[in-house]
């Protein structure tokens, strides 16, 4: 990999890429993955290829007569020229807006977003003045999103990691199959949400609808209002001081704090009844190996 | 039936994985030869005064107000040595022996960050290498 420039790398396909890289050549097997941390790395905040942006450069963007693609295009562009603060205008419930930001950027959006709007990102702090369609912050892996009125479903889905808030109501299967990571609700949630949680938090100021953290392996959930039926394997448990402690914080920092506090939250985990790793019985796993 | 109760150990010493590698406790993890879930509490929150001087310069750079994905980060124990899960490389990158563990899983777990973070943003991870061979623009 060393001989190779990036220049020469840039020239050639895919293909060539790969083989010159060594990715072709390097023997798998027998081989074992084993990397250790280098203690003396050195401090860095950013990935190596992430554009070196200012937070205190700002542009608006008229989004009106972009398509998706465009919009993306352009953020991407703005970003490598240092714009930190991007403001788009007119978004008018486009789809697949904001999407792949893989740096810290502060994007405003002043209006709503349709279908999975800013997934797939990894460090910006977005701010969304409408509402959102389904799948808002889908597979998101670091950075926080705001939206200012309600989301619709599957609010969250796959989330990896971040804050993810709504500070009005969403729609149902918020958070499914989410994987890390923070989702806030100022308001209420629909049915199913939780569905399949792996790890991560989820917090509800309002109520929460019909089976409510069905099948999830693990993971918190915490409800401020009512909850109409937990799903499959969700059950309640015990709110510690660090749970409330935790809470506090969180909600504080995004302006959802309850009046009356954090004492009458529910927490929901997983029982771990649907763990699969126990389900062989030993002389089935013999048979099978 | 099997699978309908959780049969698996507690997690009760912070030394626990490193002490016993296999991590056979409960009377179902012996009879089956296989730790049972996670050796390390997924769900366990940051304590805010356990943070280093790092990670807070970190969140001042990225413009949060807490740890945000890091939060989610912990430090393991694969066979019996310490290491930190990479979703970035979906594998274990272990810790150096020549780093002091301190007695308490809350100070781990800020170790932990601090090196994912820094291999992470590094050349020598193995993203820096498939970007350069995939990258679509």
């Amino acid at each position: 990999m060393a001989g190779v420039s990036d220049a020469e790398l840039k020239k050639m396909t895919q293909e060539e890429r790969v083989t010159a890289l060594g990715m072709r050549t390097e023997q798998l097997t027998g081989k074992s993955l084993y990397i250790e941390f280098d203690p003396d790395a050195t401090e860095r905040f950013t990935y190596p290829w992430a554009p070196d942006v200012d937070f205190n450069k700002r542009i608006e963007v008229d989004t009106d007569n972009m398509t998706s693609t465009e919009v993306n295009a352009k953020i991407r562009g703005l970003m490598n020229e240092g714009y930190g603060t991007i403001v788009l205008k007119n978004p008018r419930g486009k789809h697949s807006i904001g999407v792949g930001i893989l740096s810290r950027l502060n994007l405003i959006i002043e209006g709503s977003t349709g279908y999975f709007g800013v997934g797939l990102i990894d460090g910006p702090n977005v701010r969304i003045t409408g509402r959102v369609g389904w799948s808002c912050g889908e597979n998101m892996m670091s950075g926080t999103i705001v939206v200012e009125k309600n989301a619709g479903s599957t609010f969250g889905a796959a989330i990896r990691g971040g804050d993810l808030v709504c500070r009005g109501s969403v729609g149902s299967r918020t958070g499914i199959d989410m994987k890390g990571g923070t989702i806030l609700v100022g308001g209420n949630t629909g049915a199913l949400s939780g569905f399949m949680m792996q790890r991560g938090r989820m917090v509800v100021c309002g109520n929460a609808g019909k089976n409510l953290g069905d099948s999830m392996y693990d993971g918190t959930i915490y409800i401020g209002g009512t909850i109409q039926s937990l799903g499959v394997d969700a059950v309640k448990a015990e709110l510690t001081d660090f749970d409330k402690k935790w809470l506090t914080r969180k909600l504080t920092q995004h302006g959802l704090m309850p009046e009356k506090g954090v004492d009458h939250f529910t927490k929901i985990v997983a029982g771990k009844q649907l763990w699969n790793y126990d389900n062989l019985e030993p002389t089935e796993k013999k048979i099978i190996l | 039936m099997a699978g309908t109760q959780y049969r698996g150990s507690e997690i009760k010493d912070v030394d626990q994985f490193l002490k016993d590698s296999a991590g056979l406790v409960s009377k179902r993890e012996k009879e089956i030869g296989q730790h049972i879930g996670y050796r390390y509490d997924v769900n366990l929150v940051p304590d805010y005064d356990r943070i280093t001087p790092f990670l807070k310069k970190y969140i001042e750079v990225m413009g949060w107000d807490d740890l945000n994905w890091l939060e989610d980060v912990h430090m393991g124990y694969e066979e019996g040595a310490p290491a930190v899960f990479d979703r970035n490389n979906n594998g274990w990158v272990r810790v150096p022996s020549s780093i002091d563990l301190p007695d308490n899983q809350q100070d781990r777990d800020m170790i932990a960050r601090e090196l994912l973070l820094k291999f992470q943003m590094s050349d020598r991870h193995p993203l820096v290498a498939l970007r350069k061979a995939y990258m679509k623009f």
